[in-house]
This record gives structure tokens, sequence and C-alpha cells, in this order.
């Protein structure tokens, strides 16, 4: 079993205080966990509303999740899945879109141009690839830029997950591979996902360095893959790294945890809260306190609530959308498809 | 046909800094089939490259490469191995343009060779063009002819949107012809007039038109005259040239040799029916390979493809309706 990276400890304790960053980091990271809290929340609610379609929450990840997104710079790339929206709000992904995505409207499958984020994967493990082809691309343009992707426990199960991490090797391209071991794959537990008890070890078998951080750590989980995204730029090619979480939400709005788990182990992640942990040692260290709290409370339902109303004045859908960006240029056939949605539409 | 391909893979890496090219012993070996001959040498280990074993690794690290802004030409060592793949094509591959409204294309293009005739041993020989043209966001090209291989080629390559390019066996070493030098290119979706005739229209693609082609100097013996076409991509596909020449000649017959059931002959097949019913002096007749996997058994293997003797058949069928 490889060492357990950890900075803060679950009371809100420094375990490596050599490690602490600046203050004003510290605050930087508090914030962005706050920020997509707020947001996991409010999409909950929203869903509940009807103005919202499935959503996967991410509650309780948050550490893991803006952490690691934290540690890229906007010229790199981000190949999330769908229990990301965490981390694809802190890279830059506009929560307008965000909430577009999952409305299922095509307004969040658009991107801001100098953006390099992909739409939230849905078929699992597929992303670790693409992400190795994207840093390759960098590479071989000269660029320091890096891919990250994400994968969850039951994603690194997959065919696809193994041969990206050879493919990185063997290329040694410029990714950081970030798996969210969150103890659930929708009902599954990572007991019956797989017999390994370390899932950072897979590094070493395609020769890459395997790190495993504490997931709710996000001080740790900020360290490790700054420095993981450090090797990269400078060539020295990819990182694994396991960030050791639990999925306290259902795996989406539509499932029920209560079929296949007790609230126990729930409870004990509860415990250990990624947001409570570090505002426990920023309070205790005189770095934040509940004035700022309430201030940082509104500014994110103002910055949420105006988003909304963004999302809320896209445009519908045309039935022809359905055919639009096929190709650069639609077929004849596309064109006559399209031509029979019109005619439809005309009755 | 194979150092038409090369030349084209050639002047393509010439042209464009962001074209690359990888796959299994592509490398320093230059392909099984020698596609890539030199390509390395010339090229350095950076655009040339050989990979791991992996398929899916191989089209999925295409992809990343080719929504950051290369174009990526990954070979497939045989079509039939495309499958470990199939997950990466059926479900990245085409959609990139569309679930991201255009903010990222795919411009790669994905080379293998298929189809039999060569005696190649077990699952070396599929033909799955029907399963990706299937696939919404794809097109796939299957040239005839060097000069065609050469220009769709470079074409695909030149393409903003993913291109499968299936090269057929037989054809790498058996078809000679002069092939124009320096860089050309002949348009996806425009299908080529391979021979021209007034009785019944036969269209093929890739391995099968030069068997339709001796099945037609047949019919001509017996003063039937065979108009053939090589649909030379199926996606884009060329519906009006093949519609224009059954209004000609009232009659047509489909030609591939993949399995029969959801093969592309049904597709085009359909297609005539649908718009050229009134045309039609007989029902359109399909001569396909059978559905079962192709045989690597080389004493009966023959009997699989199809033949210029079953398409005269066929051909013989159509005028007798």
């Amino acid at each position: 079993m490889s060492e357990l990276l950890q900075i803060i400890g679950p009371g809100g304790e420094a375990v490596r205080p050599e490690l602490l960053p600046e203050p004003a980091l510290l605050e930087q990271l508090y914030r962005a966990m706050r920020r997509i809290r707020h947001f996991d929340e409010r999409a909950v609610i929203l869903h509940r509303q009807g103005r919202m379609g499935v959503y996967p929450p991410f509650g309780g990840m948050e550490a893991s999740q803006a952490g690691s997104a934290l540690a890229l710079r906007r010229s790199d790339w981000l190949f999330p899945t769908y229990r990301d929206s965490g981390a694809a709000l802190t890279y830059g992904m506009p929560i307008e879109r965000c909430i577009a995505y999952w409305r299922t409207s095509p307004h969040g499958w658009s991107m801001p141009e100098d953006l390099k984020l992909l739409p939230f994967y849905v078929p699992i493990a597929t992303q670790y690839p693409h992400a190795v082809g994207a840093a390759l691309a960098e590479k071989m343009r000269g660029t320091d830029n890096v891919a990250m992707a994400f994968i969850g426990d039951g994603g690194s199960s997959e065919g696809d997950f193994h041969e990206a991490l050879n493919f990185a090797g063997a290329l040694n391209a410029p990714v950081v591979f970030m798996l969210q071991n969150n103890g659930w794959a929708i009902s599954v537990p990572t007991s019956t996902q797989t017999k390994a008890t370390d899932l950072s070890l897979r590094a070493q078998g395609y020769g890459i360095p395997g790190v495993r951080v504490d997931g709710n750590d996000i001080v740790a989980v900020y360290h490790a893959a700054l420095e993981a995204v450090t090797r990269a730029r400078s060539g020295e090619g990819p990182t694994l790294i396991e960030t050791v979480t639990y999925r306290v939400k259902p795996h989406t709005v539509s499932d029920d945890p209560g079929r296949y788990r007790t609230e126990e182990a729930t409870r004990t992640w509860l415990e250990r809260d990624p947001v409570r942990r570090l505002k426990t040692f920023l309070e205790g260290r005189g770095l934040w306190s509940e004035e700022r709290e309430v201030a940082l409370e509104a500014e994110l339902m103002a910055e949420f609530e105006q988003a909304v109303e963004r999302a809320d004045a896209f445009p519908e859908p045309e039935p022809v959308e359905i055919l639009e960006h096929v190709f650069k240029e639609p077929t004849p056939a596309l064109r006559r498809q399209r031509e029979q949605i019109l005619e439809e539409l005309r009755g | 046909m194979v150092a038409a391909i090369n030349d084209a893979l050639t002047l393509a890496l010439e042209r464009d800094p962001s074209v690359c090219l990888f796959g299994e012993d592509v490398g320093v070996m230059g392909g099984v089939f020698r596609a890539t001959d030199g390509l390395q040498a010339r090229f350095g280990k950076t655009r040339v490259f050989d990979t791991p074993l992996a398929e899916a690794g191989i089209v999925g690290t295409g992809i990343g490469l080719g929504l950051a802004g290369m174009r990526p030409i990954a070979e497939i060592q045989f079509a039939g191995f495309l499958y470990p793949a199939l997950d990466q094509i059926l479900s990245h591959l085409g959609r990139y343009r569309h679930r991201t409204r255009g903010r990222f294309h795919l411009p790669m293009v994905i080379r293998a060779p298929y189809g039999g005739g060569v005696h190649t041993p077990e699952q070396h020989a599929d033909s799955p063009e029907a399963i990706l043209a299937h696939v919404p966001g794809t097109k796939v090209v299957i040239p005839s002819t060097p000069s065609d291989a050469k220009g769709l080629l470079l074409a695909a390559i030149e393409d903003d949107d993913p291109v499968f390019f299936f090269e057929a066996i037989k054809l790498y070493r058996s078809v000679k012809e002069d092939v124009p030098d320096g860089y050309y290119t002949v348009p996806l979706g425009k299908a080529r007039l391979a021979r021209e005739g007034s009785d019944v229209t036969v269209i093929a693609y890739g391995g099968m038109v030069e068997v339709c082609a001796k099945a037609a100097e047949a019919a001509a013996a017996h003063g039937i005259s065979v108009e053939l076409i090589d649909l030379r991509s199926l996606v884009p596909m060329d519906t009006e040239t093949v519609l224009e020449s059954v209004a000609k000649t009232g009659r047509a017959v489909v030609v591939t040799e993949a399995p029969r059931t959801s093969g592309f002959a049904s597709e085009i097949a359909a297609t005539i029916a649908e718009e050229a019913l009134d045309a039609l002096e007989a029902p359109v007749v399909r001569v396909t390979g059978f559905d079962a996997p192709y045989p690597p058994f080389t004493s009966i293997e023959d009997h699989y493809r199809p033949n210029p003797v079953r398409v005269a058949k066929a051909i013989r069928q159509v005028l007798a309706y």
C-alpha cells in the first residue's frame, strides 16, 4: 500500500505543515470548493423543481475536483466525466453552459473557443486515450501544455484505462490521469470492482509514477496535481493520481442508494467533509471568519442566479438541429433528411 | 496500389506538419503491406510512430490528436482488427463536431486493409464497411484503382471530418496503372463511371470493381452493354450518379463482398427502389458475400467472394426479368 498523501487531516489539523501553501492560495482553494458545492446543491434543487434533467451530484468530492483542476492553466486540456461538473466549472466552464448541459440542451455542448474543455464523457474510460492524444499533440507542437483526464474506480476496470496508461508511458505523453476513487460504481463497491486495494499502484505496471492522495484534502490534491502537471510540462511524462474519496450522494438524482448500501459508511465520510475540513483549518489560523463566509455565500448565490437567468434565456433547440454539425458540409442524405423534418413540421 | 498509397502519405506528410501517422508496425517495418515504407526514416519518429498493440488505444489516441489540431492518420493493421476500437468509433469518432456544436472537429483518417481473395489467415479478410457507414458523422471511402487511391486518400486527409479509408488487400499489388505525379485530390462523394453502357447498371466499390469489370467484359461478348459504377465512397454516397445511370438502363445489380444481411449493398438497393422505381424494369439484385464469417479455408474461400461468373449470372437475371 502506497503512502496516502495528506496535508490537512480530517479534523482540520495540519499534518504536514511543511507542505502548506501561502494563505492566499489556501483561500483560493477554499473558495473554489465552496463555489462548486453551491452549484451542486443548487443543481439538485433545480432538478427537484423540474428545471433540470437527470444530474449526477459530486457533493463530497469537491476537494478532488477543484484541487486537481486548479493545477491547470487555461491552455491545458481537461477531459471530464459526467460526474466532474465541479472540475469543469473550476477550470472555466461557464455555469450557464453546465446548467444547459444537464438540461440536455445543445447549448451545454458549446464551449468557449479558448477553453480546451471536452463535453462530459459518458462512455466510461474512453476519455483517457483522448487525453493521451491531446497531450501528445501539444508535445509535437513543442508547447508545454498538458492534458488532465478524470476517471472513477469503476472506469479503471475498463480496457481503455490500461491502454491509455501504457500508451502514455510508452510515448511519454504530458498527461495527468486523475482517478477519483469514490468507492462506488453506481451500486458496485470498489471491493467488488477489483481485488486491488490501492489503485495508484497500477501505474507501476506501466512504468509511470502513481500517487495516492487523501481526496478530501484539497491541499494534498492540489499539491499532487501541481507536481504531476509540473513534471508533465517539463517533459517527464505521465502520472496517475488516485484521490481516495467517497460518493456520499446518489449516483444520479434518480438513484436510490438505500437499495445497495447502508448509511453508516456515508456518515463516516460525511465527517471527513472536504469543505468543512479546510474551513476549520482556515478559521483556526485566523484566515477565515463567519462574516467572510456569509459574504461568499451571497456572492455565490448571485453568480448562480445570474447563470440560471442566462441558461433560461438560451433558445429552445429547433428539430433540424438534430442534423446540424454532423459534417462540415451536410451530405445529400442529410440535406434530404432535413427537408423531411421540415416537411413533417409543416404537417 | 500500395505504392500510390505510400506516395499519398508521403505528400501529405511533406505538405502539412500537422499530419502524423501511427499504428502497429508502421514505423520501422513500414507496415505489414509496406504502405508506410520509408516514412519514419524520412519524417522522424515523432510524426511516424509505432504504437502498442491496442486498437482502442490507437483510435482513442488518434481522436485526442485530432481534437488538439493534428491531422492523425491511424493505421489499423487489418479492418477485421477494428473491433476492439469499436467503442471509440461508435461512441466518439463521429460525434465530436455534433456534440460540441462545431467547437471541436476531428480531421482524422483511419486506414485499414480489408477484404478477401488473397488467402489471408482467419479474421484478416473482413469487410466491415457497413458497420462504419452506419455510424453518423464518419465518412467511408474505398478506392479501386491506384490513381483513385492516391487522390481519395489525399482528399480524406484534407477532410475536416473523420474518414475510414479501406484498402482492398487484393488490389495492393495486383492492380497497376500509371499514377499522376504530384499532389492531387479526388473529391469524396463522387462516383466514377468505370465503364459506360446502356443495358444494365452494375454498382460496386473497392475490390469488387475489377470483378465486375471482368463480368462486364464477359457480358459484352454476349452483346450485353454494362454500365459499371465505381462508388468510391459510401458516405457520402453519390446517389445522383447511381440514379442517373439506373434511369438510363432500367436495371441494377449491386456487388459487394461483405455479408449480405444489412450490408451496404442493401443500402444502395433500397435507395434505388425508393428513388427510381418508375425507371426499373426488374428488381434490383444484390450479389454479396454470405451471412457467415469470411472463411479462411484456402481451398474453398473463393466460393465466398463474388466472382465474375456470379456477377454475370445476376446481370443475365435482371435482363431476363
